[in-house]
């Protein structure tokens, strides 16, 4: 027997990207193209498939190799493969290319609820969705009660699951997801859904599994919950496996890659039409301390926000800031760059010509999350230059903030660093 | 050196290798990984029967009653008002006695040929043998079929008919009408996939089928000899002729069954095969 439990190499997956005429939708396009197709017949190219505009790699080449017991995490982008990779492993697609070896049977979390029937009962859901995710029944009926208990729904067990809040439906669902007992367990950002009892049982029910000596790949956007569970980190980018490196090695690297693509955000011209001719935005950049352009930016660092633009004529009380905004819109402050008196003094004309308006984010400021910024450039009470709302996002990872040594999620959009003295009043 | 291998209990499960490989041309069925998915098919068979007929007052008695109130029209229509000759049956047995196998496959064929998109959210997130998801709405029509057969018994007992030994074909001919089912919706399902104008045209491919079987009306209408052999094309005509007979007495099936269990076979072999060819694309465009 190997020693592995999994085992890659050079698994590429192909997928093709919408261009209506490349792929037959419906009955009519596939009419249509058969005849383009015989016109093509004498052009055919066999390199074709594979270069073609039509076509992405989602992943490319991509070989490792996860020994029996292992806890791996993957981390990588939206779009850098992950799913697609997760995919593949669980046999739910095929890869486009090479070969891989898996040992055991291969269960999920991201699966969870996946084949509940709302119209079904609770205990009619847990044998249908236990058969889907591959028990067989007499282990079903063996761990019943404990799924039950596990889930907390307790005498709703015999409702349809329509009637359910969605708290209940999820527990019930995981706990379902939980009782799976696979030799390789396969989390993808379960951290993302559920409230935080929730998630704390998603974790505990993680680090048991990886103590029993199963195998477990943990893919997350969340590097602290990386850091915590994996000693080992596969770095994806593009479809390629960029790095692998024991886990604090490998957040480090995510963390600083050079993702200037992100972090960064610029207008066309079309996007300016309309806006005055006289300020002219050029680039909004979220910096580390390092001064690198990045898309994730660790909070107990702190950051940097900056505006570059050009004057194209003589503005007096110009003032250039930034709104902070959860995603899901809440603003968390609004900041202008002559906030400070002494900075107003000085710039109450600015002469036309091109400049930076940074501003910088203090350490142990925001929480962990996806913000968004906006941008404002107005003269007090007389005239908008400029407005995008919603001009850039970006990802402020919690690493090394307060209060991390525990696995939750800490309500709010801001995590300071506050000052907490412990009295003891009586012995 | 047995005295070195381990003696721990090992979970089946443990041994269990899979080959993750493009997937390339004919895959040949595996019928062994069914067998083992088996408890799947019979969950999703009991889903669908449970879903259907859930928050229905009258729950299962639709399986019942839906044969019954289909017969008392056409009798009214084909058998009162159009007077269709019947074979010297009593019209309202004539047309049950089609009706079942017929509406045995037409429930099998409607609820296959969608299946796969209906059930796309477990074909996009889990692994198990694709073809369990037709099988299983075949079976669901099955039970069905096995529950309005009870409206059969009725009428015929109504009518004091007798079936003989012939009865003992029966089962054969369900199977036939299962498996006609299952190779149209095997081809159906995998088009619906891609093309969803498939979901459009089966009521209608239903309907027209319908015409073309000997449900209303006597299979002595179509002319013997080359057309008679060319209505037998359609495999439920086998099924239909069969069934009265088996049932009612009357002209056993000829050379027409033999033709339909031909037909049968040639769509099912083309239909496992591009299903087949299919399936390994179905999580990326479904």
């Amino acid at each position: 027997m190997s020693d592995y439990a999994i085992s890659v190499e050079n698994i590429s997956k192909q997928y093709r990207i919408g261009l209506a005429q490349d792929r037959p939708d419906t009955l009519r396009d596939l009419l249509t193209a058969g005849v383009r197709k015989v016109g093509r017949i004498f052009q055919s190219n066999r390199e074709g498939r594979y270069s073609d505009p039509a076509h992405i790699w989602a992943l490319k080449d991509v070989s490792f190799k996860v020994e029996r017991g292992q806890v791996l995490g993957i981390v990588g982008r939206n779009g850098a493969g992950k799913s697609t990779l997760l995919k593949i492993l669980s046999r739910v697609t095929n890869p486009t290319e090479g070969y891989g070896e898996i040992h055991g049977r291969v269960g999920s979390l991201l699966e969870v609820g996946t084949g509940f029937h709302p119209e079904l009962s609770g205990r009619e859901n847990i044998y249908l969705n236990g058969a889907i995710l591959g028990m067989r029944r007499e282990e079903i009926t063996r761990k019943f009660d404990e799924i039950v208990a596990f889930s907390e729904v307790g005498k709703f067990i015999d409702t349809p699951v329509k009637r359910y809040s969605s708290g209940m439906y999820l527990r019930l669902a995981f706990s379902v997801a939980a009782h799976l007992e696979p030799e390789i367990l396969v989390v993808d950002e379960v951290l993302a859904v559920g409230d935080a009892e929730f998630q704390r049982k998603c974790l505990g029910k993680m680090n048991d599994v990886a103590n029993e000596g199963r195998t477990v790949l943990f893919v997350s956007h969340n590097m602290s919950a990386i850091l915590r569970l994996t000693q080992e980190t596969i770095v994806l980018n593009e479809g390629k496996v960029v790095m692998r490196a024991p886990t604090p090695e490998a957040v480090d690297a995510y963390l600083n890659m050079g993702l200037t693509k992100a972090g960064e955000r610029n207008w066309s011209e079309g996007e300016l039409a309309g806006g005055d001719p006289g300020f002219r935005p050029i680039a909004l950049r979220v910096r580390n301390p390092r001064g690198q352009v990045v898309d994730t930016v660790v909070a107990a660092e702190g950051f940097s926000v900056e505006l570059e633009y050009q004057l194209n004529e003589d503005i007096s009380g110009l003032r250039v800031g930034f709104y902070m905004m959860t995603t899901r819109g809440e603003y968390v402050f609004t900041t202008f760059d002559t906030d400070d008196p002494g900075l107003y003094e000085s710039f109450t004309s600015r002469p036309a010509g091109r400049y930076i308006s940074r501003v910088q984010v203090p350490p142990n400021l925001m929480n962990e999350g996806r913000y968004l910024l906006g941008v404002n450039a107005s003269t007090y009470r007389i005239k908008r230059y400029f407005q995008d709302d919603k001009a850039l996002t970006f990802t402020v990872d919690a690493t090394g903030a307060p209060g991390m040594h525990w696995p939750e999620k800490r309500l709010g959009p801001v995590r300071p660093d506050l000052d907490w003295k412990i009295e003891v009043v009586e012995k | 050196m047995p005295e070195l291998i381990e003696n721990r209990q090992i979970p089946e499960t443990e041994n269990l290798v899979t080959y993750l490989k493009p997937a390339k041309g004919w895959l040949s069925i595996d019928f062994k990984e069914l067998w083992r998915y088996r408890e799947l098919i019979y969950f999703l068979t009991w889903r669908d029967i449970k879903v259907r007929y859930k928050q229905a007052v009258l729950g299962i008695a639709w399986a019942v009653l839906q044969p019954l109130m289909t017969t008392v029209i056409f009798t009214v229509i084909f058998g009162t008002l159009l007077k269709t000759p019947s074979q010297g049956i009593p019209y309202p047995l004539f047309s049950l006695s089609a009706l079942l196998p017929w509406q045995l496959f037409a429930s099998a064929l409607q609820r296959s040929s969608t299946s796969l998109v209906g059930n796309s959210n477990l074909l996009t997130k889990i692994y198990f043998p694709r073809l369990a998801i037709p099988l299983a709405s075949i079976f669901a029509a099955l039970v069905d079929f096995l529950i309005s057969f009870v409206v059969l018994i009725g009428v015929m007992i109504y009518y004091q008919y007798w079936p003989g030994w012939n009865a003992l074909w029966l089962p054969l001919l369900v199977l036939l009408a299962l498996l006609t089912a299952l190779a149209v919706g095997l081809w159906l399902s995998a088009l619906n996939v891609q093309y969803r104008d498939v979901q459009q045209i089966v009521p209608f491919l239903i309907q027209v089928w319908m015409y073309a079987s000997p449900i209303v009306y006597p299979i002595e209408t179509i002319p013997a000899g080359i057309w008679r052999w060319l209505y037998g094309l359609n495999p439920m005509v086998g099924v239909i002729q069969g069934f009265r007979w088996a049932l009612l007495g009357g002209a056993p099936p000829d050379l027409t069954l033999v033709i339909s269990g031909a037909m049968v076979l040639i769509l099912l072999v083309s239909g496992l095969y591009y299903f087949r060819r299919m399936e390994k694309t179905f999580a990326d465009i479904v």
